[in-house]
């Protein structure tokens, strides 16, 4: 088992995340992240999908992705070959004496603090997943009020690029 | 011209000329349209809209063209969900049309609304929700380039009411063609071939998908050529005729035993336009385990996806068979055939301890003595289904109408009516107490357009299969499955303005057959048989061809 993260072109429809979030349903897939946004035409948007699986599910989750009309083109990402990104929001407790400790690990981790008050703070991370997963471990001490998390974005390295591979289906 | 207009313009552009429906409320706008359009699209009214999408089915299955179906919103739409599911699982093409409340109600739980396209997402192609008129004509064209190309399967199409009765413009486009798949390239042919030409036990195994594509010529050419038997999946019955020396019969739970020993002892499985069901291959693992399996499908989903193949071909059978041909060495396979022909006689041995006497295997003698060439056979599902896919004798393509992927009774009257008003053909319906009464009301619909359905009933008094299963594994606890009914089907056909009569003898059933043949309208024959009568062989859920159990071990 491990994650796999696949960049997924899909015509810019009403109802279209349904079908691809439809698709994982039915054929017993479990979504670990999903973001979806529009692309550089308009036509279009790209939805970055992270999901557990083995060999066989992948191959699976591919092919039943590219049977649904709406999808355009379907492309495994390199975990090894591309920049992955996370976005977090994080509000923690905040006290005059944990203050200043929380201000240093923020900085560590090259993190933001985008909401301040007497009694929290929030801090904007973005970053692999592991290192977001290593900033929250270090604020559990604090108290953490809330969580929020985009889940992954991701581009390979390189030229490629996903609209060049367009399946032109064919279609009115 | 208005939306309703549209549609039907644009139906008639892909050259539908025969729907089947059922109106109401959100419709009313297409029904009138279809007045005016009597002399271009006839529409057959069926008794509800699960025997109208049946219908549309069974005219696709015997065709080969979409099969088309109109209802209106909420129920109406809900009653398709049956058949729409059954299209959907044996790659039938079928485009289904329902109207819905007017877009300003839309998701108000309105009166007779429902989100019928999130209802039937999964059991779709794709479906289409009409938003704006003037994109109608183009997703009608649309739905019919998905529901014919590559693997064809249902669509659905909802149009709210103001759409159908908004104006706009139209105009004629040619229809649409199936989008063509490329055949795989020479170096995956040369691998393929390479398998094949290695083999000394090839078996050719085909689905339904060899029909869909229509390489029946080419699958008897490959055979020939390399000498191998052929067996095949419920729906792939009927690509070769019965008669054909190198045909083996249907594979699977209640495959013939030839097929199924050829299979387990082959060296090289030929799978052609198939997916691996589980009703075929029972215990995955232990499925083909001699043989190297190459694989030949339309569905890069199908690959892979149940049982793993050592070589696969993504393109079309029929295409992919001919580029495949040139790189087959001709074979002659000697004593591999004289194992199949040891096979062969050992199920003919076992076949001949069946006791003779009125019972299902004498009937399908006699419907295979009298059914004239030129008929059809539609089943409904149980043990009368798999009696007629194991005995009865096929000669043509496209000749035997049966739901195997959904396995839904209630399939065989609104299909029969179907590939009857298709093909203009006799039916032979086969069918049970059970199935026929989830359906038998689209009797009226058959009487109504004089369909010629000879109706063979095969009346146990008991729901069947599951009666067998609850023999074989649940000590004979026949929980809910012995029908204590007093219907008198006879006086039912009657009722309903046909005929029908009850026959005990291979006579009294013989000119009960030939007196349907003289009449064009539906002909009920109840044929009364033991309950305890089961289906072998039969290789229990989960099992392989080691657990098959067969007539003497009754």
């Amino acid at each position: 088992m491990q994650l796999y993260v696949i960049a997924v072109l899909v015509n810019n429809q009403f109802g279209v995340l349904a079908r691809v979030a439809g698709m994982f349903r039915r054929r017993g897939f479990n979504i670990d992240t999903l973001t979806v946004g529009e692309t550089e035409d308009p036509n279009f948007s790209r939805m970055t999908i992270s999901f557990y699986g083995d060999e066989a599910s992948r191959k699976q989750v591919v092919s039943q992705l590219s049977k649904l009309s709406d999808v355009r083109a379907v492309h495994m990402v390199d975990r090894d070959n591309a920049v992955m990104r996370e976005l977090v929001l994080v509000k923690i407790r905040n006290t005059p004496d944990t203050q200043p400790e929380i201000m240093t690990v923020a900085e560590i981790f090259r993190a933001r603090v985008v909401d301040y008050g007497r009694e929290r703070m929030t801090i904007e991370i973005t970053g692999e997943t592991s290192k977001i997963n290593a900033f929250i471990e270090n604020m559990k001490k604090y108290g953490i009020i809330e969580i929020c998390r985009t889940g992954i974005v991701a581009l390979e390295r390189g030229s490629i690029n996903l609209l060049s591979d367009l399946d032109n289906s064919g279609q009115y | 011209m208005i939306g309703a207009q549209i549609l039907l313009e644009a139906l008639i552009e892909q050259g539908v000329d025969t729907v089947f429906g059922y109106p109401g409320g959100m419709v009313i706008d297409i029904y009138d349209q279809l007045y005016f359009y009597q002399n271009k699209i006839r529409h057959i009214l069926c008794a509800d809209e699960q025997g109208a999408v049946h219908a549309a089915d069974g005219y696709a299955r015997a065709t080969g063209k979409p099969g088309v179906v109109i209802a209106t919103s909420g129920p109406g739409a809900t009653n398709l969900v049956t058949g729409i599911a059954a299209a959907s699982l044996d790659s039938v093409p079928l485009v289904a049309i329902t109207g819905n409340v007017p877009s300003s109600l839309i998701g108000k739980d309105a009166f007779q609304e429902v989100d019928i396209t999130g209802i039937t997402m999964p059991i779709t192609k794709h479906n289409y929700f009409v938003n704006r008129v003037d994109k109608l004509a183009d997703i009608v064209r649309n739905a019919f380039i998905t529901a014919i190309s590559g693997r064809p399967g249902a669509v659905l199409i909802d149009i709210p009411r103001d759409i159908q009765i908004a104006d706009c413009d139209y105009s004629l486009a040619d229809p649409v063609k199936s989008v063509i798949q490329s055949v795989a390239d020479e170096s995956l042919l040369k691998n393929a071939a390479d398998i094949i030409n290695k083999s000394k036990k090839p078996c050719i195994f085909i689905g339904g998908g060899v029909i869909s594509s229509g390489a029946e010529a080419e699958v008897l050419s490959l055979a020939d050529k390399i000498d191998a038997p052929v067996t095949c999946s419920l729906m792939g019955l009927t690509a070769l005729s019965t008669d054909n020396p190198r045909f083996l019969g249907m594979l699977g739970m209640h495959g013939l035993y030839a097929a199924t020993m050829a299979v387990q002892d082959c060296d090289c499985l030929i799978a052609l336009g198939t997916r691996f069901s589980d009703r075929t291959t029972g215990n995955k693992t232990k499925f083909a385990p001699a043989a190297k399996k190459v694989q030949i499908e339309i569905d890069t989903a199908e690959i892979d996806k149940n049982v793993p193949v050592d070589c696969s071909l993504h393109g079309d059978v029929r295409e992919t068979l001919q580029a495949l041909n040139r790189f087959i060495r001709k074979h002659k396979h000697t004593s591999w055939i004289n194992e199949i022909n040891s096979f062969r006689s050992e199920q003919n041995r076992q076949q001949s301890l069946t006791a003779v006497y009125f019972g299902p295997k004498t009937i399908m003698d006699v419907v295979n003595q009298l059914r004239p060439e030129n008929s059809l056979v539609a089943t409904d599902v149980g043990q009368h289904q798999m009696w007629a896919a194991q005995w009865l004798k096929f000669t043509k393509p496209r000749s035997f109408i049966s739901n195997g992927g959904l396995g839904a009774m209630g399939f065989g009257m609104g299909s029969s009516i179907g590939a009857s008003v298709a093909t203009d053909k006799r039916v032979f319906l086969i069918t049970g107490d059970g199935s026929f009464g989830m359906n038998l009301t689209e009797l009226a619909t058959a009487v109504s357009y004089k369909l010629p359905i000879t109706i063979i009933l095969l009346d146990n008094r008991a729901l069947g299969m599951v009666r067998q299963w609850q023999a074989f594994s649940y000590n004979k606890r026949y929980s809910c499955t012995e029908l204590d009914r007093k219907t008198d089907f006879v006086s039912l056909a009657k009722a309903f303005g046909a005929d029908g009569v009850i026959c005990n003898d291979i006579n009294s059933l013989s000119t009960a057959i030939k007196r349907s043949l003289d009449v064009s309208e539906p002909y009920l024959i109840v044929c009364n048989i033991d309950p305890d009568e089961i289906v072998l062989p039969m290789v229990p859920s989960g099992g392989s061809a080691d657990d098959i159990i067969t007539e003497e071990m009754k």
